[in-house]
């Protein structure tokens, strides 16, 4: 039986961490220390002594987490992930996807891919959850705009709603633009003529 | 401006390329928000590059490890980087070493180092220190407080810089030992990215630091640090960014490099005037490049420093040289200064091989190419390897004579 690996995951976005964690969890791995601040990450290094750390890309402590692998002792020598490059697609892959993370140098390609795989996998996902939160908000704003939009065109031009919505999709149409940059310019328009 | 119209295709070398005929290249440029990426944001934003039939995209990124790894994983074609980036890269040492070559150094200067308003204080306590004085004897200065501070048995005062292979690990330690301080003994060297440095230093966290443009400024205007060395005061030729490309796509792209570096040469020359800095403070500052006031980024772009927090002021005329003085010119003894600084610091083993392979790092035969500049252009070696902080004089024909010639480190 192989002794479990013990898995770090340094990232400040706590919500993206735990799903990682958890998909690490669900994948047998029980050794998972999730780490959101740099302050006394040396100590916890130590403590966690951790075989694979992963690390979001974006975090500007890239620089200072590797300092700081090279400084500290007991992770003898992690090196990152890129250093075998007989798998480049799946380590460009990780890039992309925002990934990067160190393995303790001498552990085994076929138990650390894994956990990469799974990592990227994971990282994915929260990114598409998020644009997909950020697409739902933007939906919501317009459809707001749109309300108010039509609201101003039924009481300045006695329309029906059904009326006023036409009048704008139609204006979107012939100034071949979106509907809710039309909207946004009655909006402003109303604003500005004090209506 | 005429020179902005002027188009490749009457040079020499390239004669018969129509900047507009072969059609648009892509080049994908990452770079870090410093006010040394200027010469690629003004190569982009004044419509430079793609006059030359280049669709330059900047890509801004957030540590120097991205900017390394995107580039060997070609998310970039070529990047803003620290010089000794390339220089490390080819003698295989550091994180993810994959080859990169320079073919343009983005400038000179820029950096600088700043102590905590109260670290100076006790300097200026101990050793008299009017607040005119030149780096060396700030140096000397600091010394004296660490001496002090040993018999008192305290902990060892903590220096941030950005990365083990930049300039400013190499300006930082050259510094110290310079005023008699071993940077691996006396003090204690840590990595800390530029935009935290000022709130490091405030919380205590650090004593002081290396870094470039505008963070020193920035300290000292929130008055928290103190600033008691420039670039130019440590050595006035050494390079600070470079553009690094892969070896494999410079081959590949053999017209393209050989355009995007006439572009650049363009655009640093641009970044030069004194006339054109005002406009390039307020293209710098918008939040998608270097995201600083423009107000600030003038006065860096002029020289004109607050140095001290009770308003001190210092004029650096060259704080930093964009172009001139043969600046964009990745110079091969520049490669192997940096490689002497890696061997007397320990990052690196000297042999005449590692020599050679770090030399090669910098290529000055294709900027000098595409430029259709003479094979021995640009000031004699002789006074590139001049005018340091301890006036010692760098000889690369003798790398273990040179280090000897220093008094630290000690067990060399």
């Amino acid at each position: 039986m192989q002794r479990p690996l013990s898995i770090m995951v340094f990232d400040e976005n706590r919500i993206r961490a735990s799903i990682i964690e958890e998909g690490l969890r669900e994948a047998g791995h029980d050794h998972v220390s999730l780490i959101h601040e740099i302050d006394g990450l040396a100590r916890q290094i130590e403590r966690i002594q951790p075989d694979v750390i992963v690390i979001d890309i974006e975090t500007p402590n890239r620089d200072m987490l590797e300092h700081l692998f090279q400084l500290t002792r007991i992770v003898r020598k992690p090196i990152a992930m890129f250093v075998d490059r007989s798998d480049s697609s799946s380590i460009e892959a990780a890039v992309e996807a925002g990934v990067s993370a160190y393995v303790v140098d001498g552990l085994r390609k076929e138990r650390v891919k894994p956990i990469l795989d799974m990592a990227v996998s994971r990282f994915r996902a929260f990114s598409r959850l998020q644009q997909e939160l950020a697409d739902a908000k933007t939906a919501l704003q317009e459809r707001k705009v749109v309300e108010r939009a039509k609201g101003i065109l039924m009481k300045s031009r006695q329309l029906t709603e059904e009326e006023a919505y036409v009048l704008l999709r139609q204006s979107a149409m012939n100034e071949k633009k979106k509907l809710s940059d039309i909207a946004q310019s009655v909006v402003l328009a109303a604003n500005l003529l004090g209506g | 401006m005429s020179f902005i119209h002027k188009s490749i295709g009457e040079g020499g070398d390239n004669a018969g390329v129509k900047a507009h005929g072969a059609g648009t290249r892509l080049v994908r440029a990452g770079f870090i928000p410093l006010l040394d990426s200027a010469v690629l944001i003004a190569a982009a934003e004044l419509g430079l590059a793609e006059r030359e039939g280049i669709q330059l995209d900047l890509i801004r990124d957030v540590s120097w490890a991205n900017i390394r790894d995107r580039l060997a994983f070609r998310q970039f074609d070529v990047a803003h980087m620290l010089a000794p980036m390339p220089v490390a890269s080819m003698l295989s040492i550091g994180t993810n070493p994959s080859p990169v070559l320079a073919p343009f150094s983005l400038g000179r200067g820029g950096n600088a180092i700043t102590l905590s308003v109260k670290l100076y204080r006790q300097m200026q306590a101990a050793a008299n220190l009017a607040g005119t004085e030149d780096a060396l004897t700030n140096a000397v200065a600091l010394r004296g407080v660490i001496d002090a501070g040993r018999s008192r048995n305290e902990p060892p005062l903590v220096l941030g810089m950005t990365y083990p292979y930049s300039s400013h690990n190499y300006e930082l330690r050259y510094w110290l030992a310079a005023g008699g301080i071993d940077p691996d003994r006396d003090v204690k060297l840590v990595v800390v990215p530029p935009p935290m440095t000022s709130d490091a230093l405030a919380a205590g966290e650090i004593d002081g630091f290396c870094v470039g443009a505008p963070w020193n400024m920035i300290a000292v205007e929130r008055g928290v640090g103190r600033i008691v060395a420039v670039k130019g005061d440590i050595w006035p030729s050494s390079p600070e960014k470079i553009i690094g490309v892969r070896p494999e796509w410079a081959s590949a792209n053999t017209d393209t490099l050989s355009r995007l570096v006439v572009v650049l040469d363009r655009a640093a020359e641009w970044c030069h005037l004194q006339s054109n800095r005002r406009e390039l403070a307020k293209m710098l500052s918008v939040p998608r490049y270097v995201d600083t006031p423009a107000d600030l980024l003038h006065r860096v772009l002029l020289g004109q420093f607050t140095i001290d927090p009770i308003g001190t002021e210092r004029m650096v005329p060259e704080y930093f040289s964009f172009h001139g003085g043969d600046a964009n010119c990745p110079r091969t003894e520049l490669a192997q200064w940096i490689y002497s600084q890696m061997v007397r610091w320990g990052q690196v083993a000297h042999s005449p091989e590692n020599l050679e392979r770090a030399a090669a790092a910098f290529r000055p035969d294709i900027y000098r190419t595409a430029l259709g500049l003479p094979a021995n252009a640009g000031p004699a070696a002789a006074q590139v390897a001049d005018r340091f902080i301890d006036g010692v004089t760098f000889d690369p024909s003798d790398i273990p004579a040179y280090l000897r010639s220093f008094s630290l480190p000690i067990n060399k």
